[in-house]
């Protein structure tokens, strides 16, 4: 069983947004890290980039796959968790403590289109 | 399986001064080296082994018999079609006409050469359903990428300068959306139905008049024939796009269905899959490509034609024409695989070639029937030359399907294609192809049962396989961070 954490946000593509004020912290759900398999590279925007809701900011690849990221919110990139480049595994241990990227959010509107943990949680069928 | 591993690098074996080889006195006596630019020279000698002939030849025995191949056992590699190569094909294409020949031959010397070559171009172009064909791709994606390059040049010479877009289904080979993005072509995903089949009305808003094309593999990915391609050829041809037909899945088409029929415009046929030429680390390959009547003046140069001479002669000829996109190859390709692909066509013969694909077909939905108590069938229904299982039918055991793979290793089969396509998290591919024995089919069929049932019964046996391979269960993420490929980063690793 995955770990779903309440007050998040998800989307379909399996990516979660962790809101604090007008900030966004974007990473892949504990249920896609579990499909994925062990991480080897994260590939990530770089600070200052503009991101889109549903639209391809990263990828992130593993022993199984390589999957496109995809952001949940529109914004610009103000961090990006560089501990991910030496060590793509922290994704593994701890998928939503391992945020990806944080983002200063546009339009906190784009947040209603998003599942709650709930919706999320009916959508992986646990 | 070779249950032994042979695992000595060569440079391990190197003693100095060891030598297999007596170089001729240099009859190039006003030839100095020292007339070399500085900058051209060697500062220090090349780190190469120093080996006895006999040293080098039980060396690579050795490492050969680690191989597995087609040679060695059942081999259901789904989309690689890993069917038997008939060793006349290499008898043939061994003979010392072809081999002992210079690419910058004059032509009127290499007319034999060149007859072959051609009949191999007609031959392909006949099968296929093609107006011609080029034999200079030298593989399945340089073939996609030349392909799509026929399609822009096609739309350019039309001055339609707009059409920068081309459509792929979700379920494509991921050779598909790079072929395109290296032609500069935007990739534009176009949806899969529950059915595994391309969704026509998710296509229909994508149709317009940016679109250059429409690249579709038949069957797909999923081993299932695109029922609606007649419809869904028509809405790209109407909209102005042309419709590429990606050959990797050609084999069950063979006798049956030519691409050429079905309204594809341009394709690539991997030889070395259809057409029983080595491959799997076995190559190199091949990638034909052909084109409908009207777009063969875009294929790439050289060209080899064909033309009567005033004494009724068949004169071969190698042309470069004008309007070419270019050359993309050395020369003419890889001129030994197609006389390898061309011997199996001429073995076989027309009547028998159209045997291939129906008996492809059948050894792929026998086995399919055969599993699907045990495997999960996401999508019932006649199957092509392959199909794809979701994991086991029992999932509570938590064995994945990498752990089916890694299980049937130490019963001596090749893994089938896991994790590809996309569409379902347990992907398991499998294709048998045309060249195996019922025999064959039903010691492997009885294999993956047993291997259901031991991951009811004893799962962690699953996990944990192979047991009885030369190297058991690898650490892939160690495998992919930290790569050693050379003999100087094992010797950092060892501290040597």
């Amino acid at each position: 069983m995955s770990k779903i954490i309440e007050g998040y946000y998800y989307c379909d593509s399996h990516e979660f947004v962790k809101v604090e004020g007008n900030m966004g912290y974007v990473g892949i759900t504990d249920h896609a890290q579990h499909e994925l398999g062990n991480v080897v590279y994260v590939d990530m925007p770089e600070v200052g980039d503009e991101v889109t809701a549903g639209e391809e900011f990263g990828a992130v690849e593993s022993v199984k796959a390589a999957s496109d990221l995809f952001s949940p919110v529109s914004g610009t990139v103000v961090e990006v968790n560089e501990a991910l480049e030496d060590e793509p595994g922290l994704i593994n241990k701890d998928a939503f403590a391992n945020w990806i990227m944080k983002v200063e959010l546009s339009d906190k509107s784009e947040l209603e289109d998003l599942m709650d943990a709930a919706a999320y949680k009916a959508f992986i069928g646990e | 399986m070779n249950n032994t591993y042979y695992g000595t690098l060569i440079f391990e074996l190197s003693k100095p001064g060891r030598k297999g080889y007596s170089l001729p006195k240099n009859e190039l006596s006003d030839y100095s080296i020292a007339q070399l630019p500085e900058n051209l020279l060697r500062q220090e000698a090349p780190a190469l082994p120093e080996v006895d002939e006999l040293t080098v030849v039980r060396h690579y025995t050795n490492m050969s018999n680690n191989n597995f191949g087609v040679d060695t056992g059942f081999y259901p590699l789904g989309s690689c079609t890993m069917k038997y190569n008939p060793k006349i094909n290499e008898e043939m294409a061994a003979h010392p006409q072809f081999t002992a020949l210079h690419p910058l031959q004059n032509v009127e010397t290499v007319q034999g050469a060149l007859s072959a070559y051609y009949q191999l171009q007609r031959s392909l172009s006949e099968i296929a359903g093609m107006a011609e064909f080029t034999l200079n791709p030298f593989a399945g994606a340089h073939g996609e990428l030349t392909g799509l390059m026929v399609i822009r040049r096609y739309h350019e010479s039309r001055g339609d300068a707009k059409r920068t877009k081309i459509i792929v289904p979700d379920s494509a080979h991921g050779t598909n959306p790079a072929s395109a993005a290296v032609c500069g072509l935007d990739v534009v995903e176009v949806k899969s139905k529950p059915d595994g089949r391309v969704d026509v009305e998710d296509l229909k808003p994508l149709l317009d008049d940016t679109i250059a094309g429409m690249m579709m593999t038949n069957p797909n990915t999923l081993g299932l024939f695109e029922n609606n391609i007649a419809e869904i050829a028509k809405l790209v041809h109407d909209c102005g796009g042309l419709m590429y037909y990606d050959g990797a899945n050609l084999n069950p088409m063979l006798g049956k269905c030519r691409p050429g029929d079905i309204g594809f415009d341009v394709m690539h046929i991997n030889l070395h899959k259809t057409f029983s030429t080595p491959h799997g680390g076995g190559g190199p390959g091949s990638g034909p490509i052909g084109v409908r009547e009207g777009l063969e003046q875009f294929l790439p140069n050289p060209r080899v034609t064909c033309e009567f001479d005033e004494d009724g002669m068949v004169d071969y000829k190698i042309e470069m024409g004008e309007e070419s996109l270019g050359c993309i190859s050395g020369f003419l390709g890889n001129f030994g695989v197609m006389m390898r692909a061309l011997a199996y066509i001429v073995t076989l013969g027309s009547d028998n070639l159209k045997w291939v694909g129906p008996l492809a077909t059948l050894n792929a939905n026998y086995i399919k029937e055969s599993l699907k108590d045990c495997y999960e069938l996401p999508i019932e229904g006649v199957c092509k030359h392959e199909f794809v299982f979701d994991g086991l039918k029992d999932k509570s055991t938590g064995v994945t399907t990498l752990d089916v793979a890694k299980r049937l290793l130490d019963y001596g089969y090749h893994a089938p294609t896991i994790y590809f396509p996309l569409l379902f998290h347990q992907a398991l591919m499998i294709e048998p192809t045309e060249s195996e024995s019922k025999e064959t089919l039903d010691g492997f069929i009885a294999v993956m049962r047993k291997i259901a049932q031991e991951a009811a019964e004893n799962p962690e046996l699953v996990k944990t396989a192979p047991h009885s391979t030369p190297v058991h269960r690898l650490d892939d993420t160690k495998a992919a961070l930290k790569q050693i490929v050379t003999w100087n980063e094992l010797c950092e690793t060892k501290d040597l």
